[in-house]
């Protein structure tokens, strides 16, 4: 006898996801899911945009082992948390219902979520944010949108970081940006530079932009 | 690795669904663009439900490729991979299938194994 089910697999993740947003949007918490590939300058970029925000910011640091990326962020003198997955490839969202227990988010104006470095997993998964962010940099290639589409068709806004060293690597930038735009027209395509700063503004100034609580 | 958390979700919800019944299959959907690999479900699949009710339940994947809507001309294309339609050259459009992941539906040993009615 077959039985009709149709139900979403990730259902009980996004269940979660929604309560993480209610609490999010109940304390007036801008919240960003960062993703990228590892070294791609996911904790660089966010580094970078905490003196420019001129605002309350706090910061859960997504990591399969250490706490490298909390230390770093912590000298910024911000409320940081660290999960180490142990092994997982992505972070979900009873994770992040756990970790803001551990966070003061009261007065909280913009919540980084820095995901584990992998452009698969992640994807899949809610974590109750307000946008999606991917970052690629230059030396991982003009390619990764092609390949890595379910991704890139999620995201809000796709930072291209380490431009300086575009000189040195064959990148074709209007390749790059036609694989993001074929499946995500509404994604913002930002070229950054966390070395030389060139595009970190421009960059900012749009995530102000986005934020509904300021 | 993911696919561990999601397998064990599966057998949650087929568990729940056969209400004590023996399953004999689970018919799965999952589009080209969501990031669960079938081999790897079949294989945390197997290791979970070794000496339990649900060994030897048979996986079915049902692969969806994605499909576009492109953004200048409108019908409806699976793209190659420079995502070029077909119908009018230009690049890209709106994804409408390809993200799909959920459970469609069980088969269950009938209660009455004499009865075909339900067969």
């Amino acid at each position: 006898m077959k039985i009709e089910i149709v139900k979403n697999i990730l259902e009980a993740n996004d269940q979660v996801a929604l309560l993480n947003r209610e609490t999010f949007n109940n304390l007036n918490v801008f919240t960003v899911n960062v993703m990228a590939s590892p070294g791609a300058g996911k904790t660089s970029l966010i580094l970078e945009a905490i003196p420019r925000l001129n605002s309350s910011v706090a910061v859960i640091e997504g990591d399969v082992a250490s706490s490298i990326d909390s230390e770093k962020v912590a000298r910024f003198n911000i409320p940081v948390v660290q999960i180490n997955t142990g092994g997982n490839c992505h972070l979900d969202a009873s994770m992040i219902r756990e970790a803001i227990k551990k966070l003061s988010l009261e007065g909280i104006r913009y919540l980084f979520i820095e995901n584990i470095g992998n452009l698969i997993c992640p994807a899949s998964f809610d974590l109750g944010e307000h946008i999606r962010i991917v970052i690629s940099s230059v030396p991982e290639g003009d390619d990764k949108p092609y390949k890595y589409p379910g991704l890139f068709s999620t995201v809000d806004a796709v930072i291209l970081n380490k431009i300086d060293l575009l000189p040195y690597v064959d990148f074709n930038i209007e390749y790059f940006k036609n694989g993001i735009t074929a499946i995500n027209k509404k994604a913002k395509i930002f070229p950054v530079s966390c070395k030389t700063d060139e595009g970190i503004d421009s960059w900012v100034e749009w995530l102000k932009g986005e934020n509904r609580y300021k | 690795m993911h696919e561990l958390a999601v397998t064990e979700e599966i057998i949650k919800v087929v568990t729940d669904a056969s209400k004590g019944r023996r399953i004999r299959e689970i018919v799965l959907v999952i589009g080209n663009l969501s990031s669960f690999i079938d081999e790897s479900i079949q294989f945390y699949f197997d290791k979970l439900t070794e000496s339990t009710p649900l060994e030897g339940a048979k996986l079915s994947f049902k692969r969806i490729p994605v499909k576009l809507r492109c953004y200048r001309c409108r019908e409806e294309f699976t793209p190659d991979e420079e995502y070029i339609c077909p119908y009018c050259k230009s690049i890209g459009g709106d994804i409408i299938e390809g993200r799909e992941f959920y459970i469609e539906s069980i088969e269950v040993e009938d209660e009455d194994r004499d009865s075909k009615e339900y067969t």
